[in-house]
């Protein structure tokens, strides 16, 4: 399976003296967190069945600095942005597909003070001109009918107004979307956001991802839906600790979309 | 001597709005001990913003119900103060309605009309407010910051609205001469039976008082805003206007931080340079006390009318951790104050306390648990933004400070080392392509 994974180097595209139409940007959590790299890889086969010329930084990326700069070391974090700029610029990039809504938001948001102008999409975004352009489809399959809920990333939702386009997609898979207490702007965060994923959390009467797993498991869904590796991670925790891992699964909207279809 | 009554009503007038400016050129002053920051950009949407979110109130009716009350309140109290101006030309001038004798009668009345029907909603949205907090008792109006003088501030300010309206309207019912016109007495020709059988003289006596008082009350108001959470009714207009327009997640880029990093990317630099000797103190990173923060950030703070929709949508704090974007605000402010009183009495010049805003009003326990989700700069309906204060309180503990959790400084030192926040090799970034 893993031998069809076509993953072409930026480095390789500019042997070839060529360009290609985006540049993926895996994120760390993309490369190296197991559960993530699953993403990663549906990610992949979905550019893969659609045909698009795209790149990775693969050795040179590194990481965009946002856990740096929400734990307050701004240091840091500029001298990261600084590095993979210049590898950025080096190359030409002008376009960015992300998996990773962190990685997405601080290429987006914060690195154009600091020289890198890019175009930045979440992979959602970029799935959804994929349809409409007719490069890819999207069949219901075997999610035809299930109940999925969708889990806002708050730096994808409330940090950049983007709330439609994984909604957009998983309707698409014919599948039932309900809506929990807190969605879209009102969205509760899975508690990993600002360096939390890296920490133990403060004192308090419950974790945070086990109140937005209670929240979603309100509306009795068969798949969680999410759309950041961090929140994937969190909610999984979630799910596991009401011990509701036999009857719901978390899944990325990628990995829905490549699992329909069989990828 | 018949001139007493106007000349006392003059200097009411004149110590009043004297003491309130005062107090407001007190209050600019502490706002710019805040640092410089640029907010002269883009400013039809600034303007925009004001407009639709101060004016607008478009955010205050996202909870339709204390939404759609304060709009009630918050129109009420614009439209009746026009009743004041009539007052201040009666006080000053001795004319009794001088509107009756520069409108017509049908216009007066409506208008006096339209400001007894507000009177009497701003009245009862006032006491579902004082239901909502003192009876019902709202899970985010009994929050552990929300005790003694914040929670009595919150009562007092409803109490004063009561007392302002049923003054106005018990002026109105006891005005015999404008009950007989019977115009634009909608809701007082209801109130004034309750007068019933007194003289008319007596009746005089009342509506005389009632006209003092009320106009007592809005100066005693006035003079109150400064030292309550109410100033949001003046603030939120600056507020809104200079409030963050880049998306959300936009955190600022410390321009200080920047300056070094490309000293140290640039290949040209010298390393044994003397540093350029400006005279300046370098740049202290992040912020531990009111003045290391942006002017912007201050007046946020003074701002803060203490609603807390920031801390009910706050994920910290609905899962019990200490933090709450409200206490934010409100530890900002009251720092700040002392921070002010401090420089008054020091003559102009701030004398160190051995105090800061950092441990003695925040703690770091409820800095570090933040998520940085922006559900509370989102919550808020006058555009606050706790975060931008944690961030930068943040950095102070890190870069000043080196005092990070260890599991952050573990991340931290993996980043610097191997470019990604978990100990693994740079060099196996895309293993994952042939796993």
């Amino acid at each position: 399976m893993s031998e069809l994974l076509k993953v072409p180097t930026m480095a390789e595209f500019m042997a070839q003296g060529k360009q290609p139409e985006v540049l993926f940007w895996v994120g760390c959590a993309g490369s190296f967190d197991d559960r993530a790299k699953k993403i990663t890889k549906a990610f992949v086969k979905l550019l893969n069945k659609a045909n698009v010329e795209f790149a990775v930084l693969g050795t040179e990326e590194s990481c965009t600095g946002d856990p740096a700069k929400r734990a307050g070391n701004e240091f840091l974090f500029q001298m990261q942005a600084v590095t993979n700029i210049e590898v950025l610029n080096a190359y030409e990039v002008k376009k960015i597909v992300t998996a990773c809504p962190h990685c997405f938001n601080t290429i987006k948001n914060e690195y154009p003070e600091l020289g890198g102008h890019y175009k930045v999409m979440h992979h959602t975004q970029f799935l959804k001109t994929l349809l409409e352009d007719g490069r890819l489809t999207i069949e219901g399959g075997k999610f035809k009918g299930k109940r999925i809920t969708f889990h806002d990333p708050c730096y994808l939702g409330r940090a950049n107004n983007v709330y439609e386009a994984p909604r957009e997609l998983i309707q698409k898979l014919e599948a039932e979307l309900i809506e929990m207490k807190n969605c879209r702007r009102n969205g509760l965060c899975c508690g990993a956001g600002g360096a939390q994923m890296f920490k133990e959390p403060e004192e308090g009467n419950k974790d945070v991802n086990v109140e937005r797993t209670e929240q979603a498991l309100d509306v009795k869904p068969e798949i969680i839906a999410a759309g950041c590796p961090f929140c994937n991670t969190m909610m999984t925790d979630g799910v596991k600790a009401k011990e509701k891992e036999t009857q719901v699964r978390v899944m990325d909207v990628a990995e829905l979309i490549a699992n329909a279809q069989d990828l | 001597m018949e001139y007493l009554p106007n000349i006392l009503f003059a200097i009411l007038l004149i110590i009043g709005i004297g003491y309130f400016a005062k107090n407001v050129k007190k209050l600019i002053r502490n706002i710019k001990l805040g640092r410089d920051v640029d907010v002269s950009d883009n400013k039809s949407q600034r303007f925009k913003n004001m407009t639709m979110i101060a004016l607008g109130q478009s955010k205050m009716v996202r909870r339709p119900v204390a939404g759609f009350l304060h709009l009630i309140v918050y129109v009420g109290f614009i439209i009746i103060n026009i009743e004041v101006l009539e007052i201040i030309i009666d006080g000053i001038f001795r004319t009794h309605r001088i509107g009756l004798k520069v409108l017509p009668e049908s216009v007066y009345g409506f208008l006096i009309g339209a400001f007894e029907v507000l009177a009497i909603l701003v009245f009862i949205s006032v006491i579902v407010f004082w239901v909502r907090r003192n009876v019902i008792k709202l899970a985010r109006f009994w929050k552990r910051e929300m005790t003694s003088w914040p929670k009595n501030d919150g009562n007092f300010i409803l109490y004063f609205e009561m007392v302002l309206m049923t003054l106005f309207l018990i002026m109105n019912a006891t005005d015999v001469h404008f009950q007989e016109l019977n115009s634009g007495n909608v809701i007082s020709q209801h109130i004034a039976p309750l007068f019933n059988g007194l003289s008319e003289g007596t009746l005089h006596f009342i509506e005389r008082g009632a006209w003092w008082l009320h106009i007592i009350g809005i100066l005693v108001f006035l003079n109150y805003l400064y030292f309550s959470k109410h100033l949001h009714i003046l603030l939120a207009f600056p507020n809104t206007y200079y409030g963050k327009l880049a998306p959300k997640g936009q955190l600022d880029n410390l321009e200080a931080v920047t300056k070094e990093v490309q000293l140290m990317m640039d290949p040209d630099a010298d390393p044994y340079a003397v540093p350029e000797d400006d005279g300046e103190a370098p740049e202290k990173f992040g912020a531990s006390d009111v003045q290391d923060l942006n002017w912007v950030q201050l007046l946020n703070a003074y701002t803060c009318t203490e609603c807390g929709r920031c801390t009910s949508e706050c994920p910290a704090n609905q899962t019990g951790k200490k933090l709450s974007p409200r206490k934010i605000m409100m530890d900002t402010r009251d720092r700040l104050e002392e921070v002010g009183k401090n420089i008054d009495i020091n003559k102009g010049e701030f004398k160190e306390d051995g105090k800061q805003l950092l441990d003695n009003y925040i703690t770091r326990e409820e800095l570090w648990a933040c998520t940085s989700c922006n559900a509370c700069t989102e919550a808020c309906p006058v555009s606050i933004d706790p975060l931008s204060i944690i961030l930068d309180m943040r950095r102070y503990l890190v870069m000043e400070q080196s005092a990070a959790p260890t599991e952050l400084n573990n991340m931290m030192t993996n980043i610097e080392n191997n470019g990604a926040p978990w100990p693994y090799n740079q060099m196996d970034r895309l293993n994952w392509k042939n796993e």
